[in-house]
């Protein structure tokens, strides 16, 4: 009989290299489907805004870029509670295989907010609260990235950079609200559960593309944390056969 | 508990003084960046009147930043840090301590030197004043926040440059009420409002950030 389905089990690097191997491709998958829908949606079927015109479609990008850059975060954070809490080797390689991705997403935000910027409010940067916090942002994802880099020791790269990122997480509403009191242009959110300003094919556009966001940063971070596994654990055993084994394919 | 705040604060004032060169010369790089900022920008009594609050807050977070990795260095350097952790005594209190040392080392001077450096920039008063009071009230916080910052790059290559790397993004509403707290004041609004904010920012990491820094020393000391 089968062992029971057990979590911890994949916990173990060994079993999760594999494990990851597996759902690269489903998500890989998945999100090409999303995005593909969400592109057709968002390019072709949504209606030209009537105030902002063709230009404003650059929120299919924008807007899930800023949605995962903040999720991304959290989530970071989250792997580094049970990293600290429960001592697991694996959430401190799942923070740091997150980060380049996070901090890609809040760079593409900022990027396409500019793009964005430059025709609707006439200037490529302004200073209001939500452009501002998504630039600490990119700055809190920089600062994570350039203490584990700068750790030679892994375990403690994995803990040092997990206590930045809940001093971070716990920094990051009085960092968004100072931002805000401090000064605020930018136009309301017009994503709203109960009654959205949108029109529904646009709603749905930017969340297909969110959840295209959403199935790449998954994909891409397994991918990022299977080489962090291969380097940290290339003195096991595991790390050989599985190295000898794609070898011995190419021959 | 109290008595082992007291005795890290007085034993950390006792190697300050021992070595006043290192708080002369955080105090003079403060007086400097200040004063570079005229030169740069040019000598209107207008433009400084208004930027003055910014320049003399961007000053006092570099000043504070330049005194932060020493905080935990020397005392990891000689093996006392390791000797403070195993001490019976919670490493927080011990943090506590060093912080409130550390503040009164390189904030209290920063504060009462700020008033003079207002006058080159044309301070009104009031505006002195409410900076005073400002940067009194906000550097507590700069003191605590950057201790979790030095604990974490404690012992690391190029650890000065990585601890503003990660400090300065977390001092950014520091920034904000204090020169708010300045701005508000000129503007007529008062600054209560911005000096409360502030000293709820300085308690709140005064409580807070020693137990993440004592975290972090235990994470380097393993």
């Amino acid at each position: 009989m089968k062992d029971r389905f057990n979590l911890y089990r994949f916990a173990s690097p060994a079993t999760f290299y594999p494990f990851a191997g597996t759902l690269i491709p489903y998500f890989v998958a998945v999100s090409v489907v999303f995005g593909l829908a969400g592109l057709w949606l968002g390019m072709l079927v949504a209606p030209t805004d009537f105030q902002q015109g063709e230009g404003y479609r650059i929120i299919f990008i924008h807007v899930p870029a800023s949605w995962m850059s903040m999720f991304i975060y959290l989530v970071m954070a989250g792997w580094a509670a049970i990293g600290l809490a429960f001592n697991t080797r694996l959430s401190g390689m799942m923070a740091q295989a997150l980060a380049p991705t996070g901090a890609l997403m809040a760079f593409l935000s900022l990027l396409t907010g500019a793009l964005w910027g430059k025709p609707m409010w006439g200037a490529w940067w302004v200073w209001d609260a939500r452009l501002t916090s998504e630039l600490i942002l990119l700055f809190l994802y920089i600062g994570y990235m350039a203490l584990t880099a700068a750790i030679d020791d892994a375990r403690r790269a994995d803990k040092a950079g997990g206590l930045l990122l809940l001093v971070g997480v716990v920094n990051i509403p009085i960092i968004y609200f100072s931002v805000k009191w401090w000064n605020t242009l930018h136009q309301g959110s017009s994503v709203n559960l109960a009654k959205s300003s949108m029109a529904t094919t646009m709603l749905w556009g930017m969340l297909l593309m969110a959840m295209c966001f959403w199935m790449y940063s998954i994909a891409i971070a397994l991918m990022r944390v299977r080489t962090i596994m291969l380097e940290r654990e290339r003195h096991t055993d595991w790390v050989k056969a599985e190295l000898l084994g794609k070898a011995g394919d190419e021959k | 508990m109290l008595r082992i705040i007291a005795a890290v604060i007085g034993r950390d004032l006792k190697l300050a003084m021992r070595r006043q060169a290192d708080i002369v010369s955080a105090l003079f790089f403060f007086i400097i960046v200040v004063s570079l900022f005229p030169l740069g920008i040019g000598p209107e009594p207008e433009l400084l009147r208004k930027l003055a609050p910014g320049v003399l807050w961007v000053a006092a977070l570099l000043a504070t930043m330049l005194s932060l990795p020493r905080m935990f260095a020397d005392d990891h350097r000689d093996g006392t840090l390791e000797q403070l952790a195993l001490a019976p005594h919670p490493l927080g209190l011990v943090v506590t301590g060093k912080v409130i040392a550390h503040w009164l080392v390189s904030g209290l001077p920063l504060a009462l030197i700020a008033p003079v450096l207002g006058i080159q920039f044309d301070l009104s008063s009031d505006a002195l004043v409410a900076l005073t009071f400002a940067i009194l009230i906000g550097t507590p916080a700069l003191s605590g926040i950057g201790a979790i910052g030095a604990a974490l790059t404690m012992g690391l290559r190029g650890g000065g440059v990585l601890l503003s790397l990660l400090v300065l993004p977390l001092y950014i509403p520091v920034l904000i009420f204090g020169a708010g707290a300045v701005d508000a004041t000129v503007s007529g609004l008062g600054g209560e409002g911005h000096l409360s904010l502030l000293a709820a920012l300085t308690f709140a990491s005064l409580g807070f950030a020693p137990w993440a820094s004592a975290a972090a020393l235990k994470i380097a000391l393993e």
